[in-house]
């Protein structure tokens, strides 16, 4: 089979990947780094993100705000020495990026410009309109392209780690446009493949969104930690689940209920005033939002549409003007995707499955406890998200934790000889199992498309907003017979040219892997923290589970869940407090 | 019965055909269905074989571009009901070479962008410590639209340049080195215009204009290559001498 080597192998080539790329040449000038995507780096799913990253800069702003906000908004899972080293580092971050070309909006005199964010005490995001994930994304792109040191293996799809001992040292990957069977050796290789959402039906994530490194590090015996903190966003749009920014809120917007009603008020998240408020009411927290949502439904003050329940998000009265200046993405999605007007129409809204907390777990170095394996962006969990990620807190992180990645990767591949020969047999293994797969296996009657949608209803029903061990056990067998089944798919395309359906087979069975793990975990954990609530135990429980979840694949392949205790530093443990 | 709507796609498998075919797919027709969703349709209950890219579907990744009844088109954007009654008629993208079915090889626009040298070229690099740049909201208006291109590659697909000369550098391309190099930030203006004004460059342009009627993002390709035109020569002239430098 055909091999290709390089020093340091990112796998995913999103913010966090390309970030982690160039700390490798920056800091490793000599090491020679490959960045392996299923996609164009331009098309990862970074793109996609609108509102804003958060990072102090301004007077008046301090480090331990925005540490505490984290931590609060967190639910008090966050590992507090991972959260100051993040806010710490992000506002030097972010200026590297301002020094690369990031168009950042602006204040009058030329300096950066910040907005207020959900559940975030001080205007801290910074922004670029509302399109700050795409431009962050093409920035670090073409910024990359200046280093002569980064190939690019654009279009591959990594079907396994290599590992030789306990430590990683390398992928074998199919060049998707020949259907050519690669190894490629390295002596680091770097996680950077993004969330998981489309393990859920209704999400504002990407197509290509389907936990491919969580599951390949798993599968390597690396832990996935936290896996039941799935973030629902309050607002996305009914049928397409097109994710309405944040923003909307923090300029101003407010959420109604079917009569008109500002119902947020009726949820412990403060009085509605007419300007929006740090810390209250439509600037809360994204978990608690979601949660005010369920409840209101359940109280009959939602609308009914042919897409299920929704409310409104209203910012007709801030005008033309300033939803052109500072929201001209979200005019342009609702007038192009719902044929609504948000200038003179109210936008149906409902929440959405929107970011995985969870992920490989890492130390702050973005190190797994596989030599040789590191993780970082949404893939990863360093833990500074908690039980609940703030908005705008995920785009510098994916820059924080990214540059350290790509630094530790470059460090350890720096000290590492060569890869040895026991790879190359277990690249040969893969190579049979996936031609197996592609010409060998006949085809068994099960079809993708259903096992799919099978696993998205047990996921939507059984692992929610709010779950509860009946609704959680019944997944986990039902998971079980879908992996089952899994093995009878059928595959129509027997082509080796561009073969997406052997692609989105292999992506279910990543998804499988990864929904398990979130069932287990939430299984485990019998209290309700941030993003996590258990209507059979609906407080949280620091006695029992103040720790993180790891989830560890088992020899039958079901997960196995261990613990971890939480860093604690300077913040213990306390009461969130919005809109009081 | 529900009301339905025929797509006829394109379809080309190397391994199997030397020639692109055209196949049928009947899919329901809904009010808020693109024409992805109906390819998204005909994948998942028709047809597993048929092969495209798509990904974010809310016009921001790029991925989908498609001609649509012979128009360069995000697919993720085009609502079927904007096409009836059909047949809507599905091909890849125009001017590129075909991998298969609908997915197009655009490695050589790949290798174009990186040309155009996107991205801050200084003579000094700032520091960090000594912070941001400044850059009032003129300045950032003066390169903003430019910088809105997504990489979609519809406006390859509409120039009528590319399908004579695919060497030219193209309208994307171009428009991103204006991008950098209207940022106030940016001193690579120079370098850029060996490419700009070479044999590739901005001249081959006869300026038509699809290339901008193509854009989905409202960039404006054919007025960075007008720009460049009137003002190229006199940009670089001025970056030669000393006190013209910004």
């Amino acid at each position: 089979m055909e091999l290709s080597s390089c020093d340091v192998l990112i796998v995913g080539g999103g913010g966090a990947g390309l970030r982690a790329a160039i700390a490798v040449v920056e800091s490793h000038p000599r090491l020679q780094v490959g960045v392996i995507s299923k996609v164009y780096p331009m098309r990862s799913h970074t793109v996609s993100a609108e509102g804003g990253a958060a990072a102090v800069i301004k007077s008046g702003d301090s480090l331990d705000a925005h540490a505490y906000d984290t931590i609060s908004g967190g639910d008090w899972l966050c590992d507090q020495d991972a959260v100051e080293a993040f806010v710490k580092e992000a506002p030097e971050e972010m200026l590297r990026l301002e020094h690369w070309g990031c168009p950042w909006s602006r204040e009058a005199d030329g300096s950066v410009a910040v907005r207020k964010f959900g559940g975030m005490k001080a205007e801290r995001t910074w922004f670029a309109a509302d399109k700050t994930g795409f431009h962050m994304l093409h920035t670090l792109f073409q910024t990359s392209l200046k280093y002569e040191q980064i190939r690019r293996y654009d279009e591959y799809f990594v079907t396994r780690l290599l590992m030789d001992e306990g430590r990683c040292q390398g992928v074998v990957a199919i060049e998707l446009a020949t259907g050519r069977v690669l190894a490629i050796k390295a002596k680091a290789v770097v996680l950077c493949t993004g969330g998981c959402g489309k393990v859920f039906p209704f999400t504002t994530n990407a197509n290509i969104k389907n936990g491919d490194g969580m599951a390949l590090a798993y599968r390597a015996g690396a832990p996935l930690k936290d896996m039941e903190f799935v973030q629902y966003h309050p607002t996305g749009l009914p049928f397409t689940g097109i994710l309405i920014t944040e923003a909307a809120r923090s300029e101003g917007g407010w959420l109604l209920n079917k009569d008109g009603y500002r119902y947020l008020q009726d949820y412990d998240l403060g009085k509605p005033e007419p300007k929006p408020v740090l810390r209250s009411m439509e600037l809360g927290p994204r978990d608690r939002l979601s949660q005010a949502f369920v409840k209101e439904m359940e109280k009959g003050r939602t609308l009914k549409g042919p897409y299920g329940d929704y409310v409104h998000l209203d910012v007709r009265h801030l005008g033309e003007k300033l939803i052109d200046k500072k929201l001209p993405f979200v005019r342009e999605l609702c007038v192009k995707y719902e044929n609504i007007d948000p200038v003179k129409e109210m936008i149906p809204v409902r929440p959405v499955v929107h970011y995985m907390m969870g992920g490989v777990s890492t130390d702050i170095h973005g190190a797994t406890p596989l030599p040789g394996l590191y993780a970082a962006g949404e893939a990863a969990c360093v833990s500074i998200n908690g039980a609940n990620r703030l908005g705008s807190n995920s785009l510098p992180e994916l820059l924080v934790f990214g540059a350290r990645a790509g630094q530790a990767a470059a460090a350890f591949a720096a000290a590492q000889a060569e890869p040895g020969s026991a790879v190359i047999q277990e690249a040969q293994e893969e190579l049979a199992r996936l031609e197996e797969r592609l010409r060998g296996r006949p085809n068994a009657g099960e079809r993708l498309a259903t096992l799919r949608a099978e696993m998205h209803k047990t996921m939507e029903e059984s692992a929610g907003i709010y779950r509860s061990q009946a609704t959680l056990e019944q997944a986990a067998t039902r998971l079980r017979e879908l992996q089952d089944r899994f093995e009878r798919v059928t595959l129509d395309d027997r082509s080796h040219t561009f073969n997406t359906q052997l692609v989105a087979i292999l992506e279910l069975s990543y998804m499988l892997d990864i929904a398990e793990t979130i069932v287990h975990a939430a299984l485990h954990r019998q209290e309700s923290r941030g993003s996590h609530q258990r209507s059979d135990h609906p407080a949280r429980d620091d006695a029992r589970f103040l720790k993180h979840s790891l989830a560890l694949r088992g020899q039958d392949g079901v997960p196995r869940i261990e613990h971890r205790p939480v860093s604690v530093t300077r913040w213990p443990p306390g009461e969130r407090v919005y809109g009081r | 019965m529900s009301a339905t709507v025929t797509l006829e796609v394109a379809r080309y498998r190397p391994e199997q055909e030397s020639e692109p075919t055209f196949q049928s797919y009947e899919v329901p027709l809904r009010n808020d269905w693109v024409v992805l969703d109906a390819l998204n349709y005909a994948k998942d209950n028709l047809d597993g074989t048929l092969s495209y890219r798509w990904s974010c579907r809310m016009g921001v990744c790029g991925s989908c571009g498609m001609m649509v009844n012979g128009e360069p088109k995000l697919t993720c954007a085009a609502f079927l009901t904007d096409y009836l009654p059909g047949p809507i008629r599905v091909e890849p993208l125009r001017f590129f070479p075909v991998v298969r079915d609908l997915v197009v090889d655009i490695s050589d626009f790949m290798s174009k962008l990186k040309k155009v040298k996107p991205w801050i070229v200084r003579r000094q690099e700032r520091a960090l410590s000594e912070g941001e740049y400044r850059q009032t909201p003129d300045q950032l208006d003066a390169y903003k639209q430019y910088s809105m291109c997504i990489n979609c590659l519809l406006c390859y697909s509409a120039c009528p340049i590319i399908g004579l000369e695919p060497s030219f550098i193209g309208p994307a391309a171009i428009a991103l080195a204006r991008r950098y190099d209207q940022d106030n930030r940016d001193q690579g203006a120079g370098e850029r215009l060996d490419i700009l004004s070479g044999h590739d460059g901005i001249w081959q342009c006869t300026f038509v204009g699809e290339c901008s009627e193509a854009c989905p993002k409202s960039v404006d390709p054919a007025g960075a290559i007008q720009q460049y035109k009137l003002t190229g020569a006199f940009d670089w002239f001025r970056t030669l001498l000393p006190w013209g430098e910004r």
